[in-house]
């Protein structure tokens, strides 16, 4: 029976580079997928773009091929990846640089675009998912990027693509692509579709099902999380698949980390909303059929959503910032001391703020005080932390320099100050019919000079 | 006895919509955790934290349960002025749920 083993080499864009090496070199793989792009990642890369229009693609891209292009091309392992962010053409263009200086002749590089909507929905009358209208960010409206399906990537798979870049494609439609290209599911056949896009959402954070972000010494102990190694995804043309790693490297795959990844960023598991799919994943089964290999079945799925879910990014606000830390006899009640000079110091000096935080880091800037009350033990040190939005940069520095003046104006004995005055790009969510949205793959190929 | 002793849990975040789901380390500890640890008593232990609407999805075939906290991120990671704008330590405050009380209490009635 034919199986198809994909690797993810990146669960977020500053991922660790060697896992994905070694996927490559060890893991007997078919297909590399890296998941790069973060909800804001989009709209910060596309204020890029508008300063340098070669730029807009993900920072680690060239150091992440350079790792990996040359095993890859030489083991026939296709990448599919979403480091195009908000230029995937120029994205292109940089890998075949790269595979032209490794000397890698006649490598198929495609760009998948269609996700950059920004034009059609300034010009259009929509409302986000407020229920406000956009029209009210006006020239704060920095991007606007679809969430695209598998399509367009199987398609460019299909022309021969060893390399397929997009940018706001769903994340595990980076998954689902391959998956429809070599096994030539239809695109309504929903349970398969529900199936491959489990897949891709166990395996699209990368370490996070094989042992990263588990670890708890005592109840959930992880051996080798400095050499964690990445998922492969061994899937069946039923889409049923097993999760496991490269023999050897760090971390681990149990039922329970699989588990734990099943249900990360779903709401209600019989409706995960996709631009393939509406995946169910209510009826899952998890199985340990050995060390480091468990299996995962039973997803089903319903007809597609007719729109299209796309991300806004604005310019919101601007947030000054700063911190202070005291330590040693009477940290926490110097803390609650500095704290209360600076609200007073914002108050008399006049700073506007729309929202502000007074936290005390070590007591109650996680869950706030209800829960910090049932702790009784006072630490031995402590950082206090304000955060303040205002509508300008100036009045968000006012906030920061409050805070780095209680060095000289503040207790005694504070330290370590930190401050910080920045802009803040905020997404919003609007919904858009998909007729509107076009999704294409252009490929080319690396010259034959470099040879 | 805490929750932790029954069960790990993982924080999601979509927008200004947390989600966390709660797993049990031995299945047969599942039915106990689907009739203690209601909506109700996670929003409540959770307090300010989870503002909004909290609804909960049962996934006994894996023993699992997954909370969605609606409007539990102040405005959600791109926006949020919180150290942990992710809200990725939350699955940790749920561990600290102290079930003793409700064992006792929902198994004395039965």
């Amino acid at each position: 029976m034919k199986r198809i083993r994909i690797g993810c080499g990146a669960g977020y864009s500053g991922d660790r580079l060697e896992p994905a090496v070694e996927l490559a070199e060890q893991g007997e793989i078919d297909y590399l997928v890296f998941e790069c792009l973060a909800e804001r990642t989009i709209a910060l890369a596309q204020r890029a773009r508008m300063i340098d229009p070669e730029a807009g693609y993900d920072p680690l891209l060239a150091e992440r091929m350079r790792a990996v292009l040359a095993t890859c091309s030489r083991k026939g392992i296709r990448i599919v990846t979403n480091m195009g962010a908000a230029n995937p053409l120029a994205a292109a263009a940089r890998v075949r640089e790269i595979a032209d200086s490794l000397g890698l002749v006649g490598l198929k590089v495609a760009a998948v675009t269609g996700d950059d909507v920004l034009a059609t929905v300034r010009a259009g009358d929509y409302r986000d998912d407020t229920g406000q209208p956009i029209a009210r960010f006006g020239e704060r409206l920095l991007s606007a990027n679809a969430y695209i399906g598998a399509q367009a990537l199987a398609d460019a798979l299909a022309q021969g693509a060893d390399v397929v870049i997009t940018g706001r494609a769903a994340d595990p439609a980076l998954v689902l692509a391959p998956l429809i290209h070599e096994f030539g599911w239809a695109m309504d056949d929903w349970h398969r579709l529900g199936q491959g896009t489990l897949v891709g959402h166990l395996l699209e954070c990368a370490g996070q099902i094989t042992g990263g972000y588990f670890a708890d010494p005592g109840y959930k102990d992880v051996a080798g999380l400095a050499r964690l190694g990445f998922p492969i995804g061994e899937v069946a043309e039923d889409g049923t698949v097993i999760i496991t790693k490269v023999r050897g490297s760090g971390g681990q795959v149990t039922a329970a980390t699989c588990k734990e990844q099943l249900l990360y960023e779903i709401h209600d598991p019989r409706a995960y909303l996709t631009p393939d799919v509406v995946a169910d994943f209510s009826g899952v089964r998890i199985t340990e059929l050995g060390l480091d290999r468990v299996l995962v079945e039973g997803a089903t799925g319903h007809p597609r959503p007719p729109t299209l879910k796309v991300s806004i990014g604005y310019v919101d606000s601007y947030v000054g910032e700063g911190q202070m830390s005291y330590a040693g006899p009477g940290a926490l009640a110097r803390a609650r001391l500095a704290l209360a000079i600076v609200e007073e110091r914002l108050r008399i000096t006049g700073v506007q703020t729309s929202e502000i935080r007074y936290d005390i880091i070590g007591v109650n800037a996680m869950h706030r005080d209800a829960l910090a009350a049932a702790s009784e033990c006072e630490p031995y040190e402590v950082r206090i932390r304000v955060a303040g939005r205002t509508d300008s940069l100036g009045e968000a520095q006012r906030i920061a320099n409050e805070v780095e003046s209680l060095y000289t104006c503040g207790p005694a004995g504070g330290g370590g100050a930190f401050k910080s005055a920045r802009d803040i790009v905020a997404v919003a969510s609007v919904l858009l019919p998909r007729a509107l949205v076009h999704p294409a793959a252009h490929i080319e190929e690396t010259g034959h000079a470099a040879a | 006895m805490l929750l932790r002793e029954l069960a790990h849990a993982r924080a999601g975040d979509k927008g200004n919509i947390s989600n966390i789901s709660v797993i049990a380390y031995d299945p047969k500890d599942y039915p106990l955790l689907e009739r203690c640890l209601t909506a109700e008593r996670v929003k409540a232990h959770l307090g300010e934290i989870a503002g909004g609407e909290v609804r909960r999805y049962a996934l006994p075939g894996i023993g699992a349960l997954n909370f969605v906290l609606q409007n539990a991120l102040s405005g959600g990671v791109t926006r949020s002025l919180a150290l942990d704008a992710h809200g990725k330590t939350l699955g940790s405050a749920l561990l600290g749920l102290d079930l003793t009380h409700y064992i006792d209490n929902d198994f004395k009635e039965t």
